[in-house]
């Protein structure tokens, strides 16, 4: 991109002038590495696709045992939603510090977020060993099997998402604010994002409709 | 923020890559989608926790509309989706997944729904007063 211009040799000066190739540099995308992390979101959203879809084929397959409106505890999901909903924004405001060049805010903002998602996996395993403890635990039926595998897999990706937010904090503080750890914390900015968008599936089309009669 | 005034060829180093990705994020942005998200969480909620509906099938057609506008919500004010972002690639890839999703989920309950009810076995009780 350093020398955009080309002749075609010392000897034909007079013709230089008319074969001149440009390049404009506009071929390749601006920044690679976070257009390569959100296709990686984008299989991921596949994945969950495929669970969605099998919890939605065994969502009503009860065996006898126990169905979505006589485990769910709507509150309990309620103060879930709002816990991931206020890491969104939270996490928001760590971008928005970051892009004024402020270390500290970040680093506060980012732990804040980290508390907030530690209580969101706190909460889900605490519902979890709930349905274990009563019996109701992934091998008592097809909708039980499903709900673990589908809520399960977002609870890890969550899990996930804190430590590798942990290290990010690691590296800012050590580091600062330089360009490698900017684009870091954009990649996860889209990753946390991204899992509050497969929640709101997840509350929905498990939660909300797996209470209805 | 001035990575925009540096360099009027386009020519990007990697340190103002960043800032150009990070323009157009502000506080009222985050704010506006924190509170819309927050309306539309609330309402599903309410609507099967209050019963409002008589109908399930009416309560879940309304949820899995906010879900969807929620989901559009996040898409602009969190992530940012624009069709532009990355020349247009990122919004292709998008809606490349988004048309595989619709078809994982409508096939495979399409399908998996006419299985069960065509060819699940009859009770006992049906077989035995079978003509």
């Amino acid at each position: 991109m350093a020398d955009s211009t080309a002749t075609l040799g010392p000897g034909r000066a007079g013709e230089a002038q008319a074969v001149r190739f440009y390049d404009s540099g506009e071929h390749h995308p601006e920044n690679g590495t976070l257009l390569g992390f959100w296709i990686y979101l984008m299989s991921d959203s596949l994945v969950f696709a495929s669970l969605f879809a099998v919890y939605g084929v065994l969502g009503r397959n009860y065996a006898t045992g126990p169905s979505g409106a006589e485990i769910f505890q709507l509150p309990l999901v309620a103060v879930n939603t709002s816990l991931l909903l206020l890491s969104s924004i939270t996490y928001g405001f760590a971008v928005i510090a970051m892009a004024r060049k402020r270390v500290g805010g970040t680093l506060a903002w980012l732990a804040v977020t980290g508390l907030l998602g530690i209580g969101f996996v706190g909460i889900e395993l605490h519902e979890f060993a709930n349905l274990i403890r009563e019996g109701n635990g992934p091998q008592r039926s097809a909708f039980l099997s499903s709900f673990f595998t589908l809520v399960g897999t977002h609870g890890l990706h969550v899990s996930f998402g804190i430590v590798w937010l942990v290290t990010l904090m690691w590296q800012v503080a050590g580091r600062g604010l330089i360009a490698a750890n900017r684009r870091r914390l954009m990649c996860l900015s889209m990753f946390w994002h991204f899992l509050d968008v497969i929640w709101i599936g997840v509350f929905t089309f498990v939660y909300l409709m797996g209470t209805l009669p | 923020m001035s990575a925009l005034d540096v360099n009027p060829a386009g020519h990007h180093g990697d340190e103002e890559e960043l800032d150009h990705d990070t323009l157009h994020i502000t506080v009222g942005g985050y704010v506006t989608g924190f509170v819309l998200s927050v309306v539309l969480t609330a309402i599903p909620f309410w609507l099967v926790m209050g019963k409002v509906f008589a109908s399930s099938t009416v309560t879940t057609f309304v949820i899995l509309g906010f879900a969807i506008a929620q989901i559009y919500v996040h898409m602009v004010f969190f992530l940012h989706m624009t069709s532009k972002a990355e020349g247009g690639w990122t919004w292709m890839s998008l809606i490349f997944t988004i048309v595989l999703v619709v078809i994982a989920l409508s096939g495979s309950l399409w399908v998996m729904y006419h299985l069960k009810t065509n060819m699940t076995l009859p009770s006992p009780e049906e077989m035995r007063n079978m003509p």
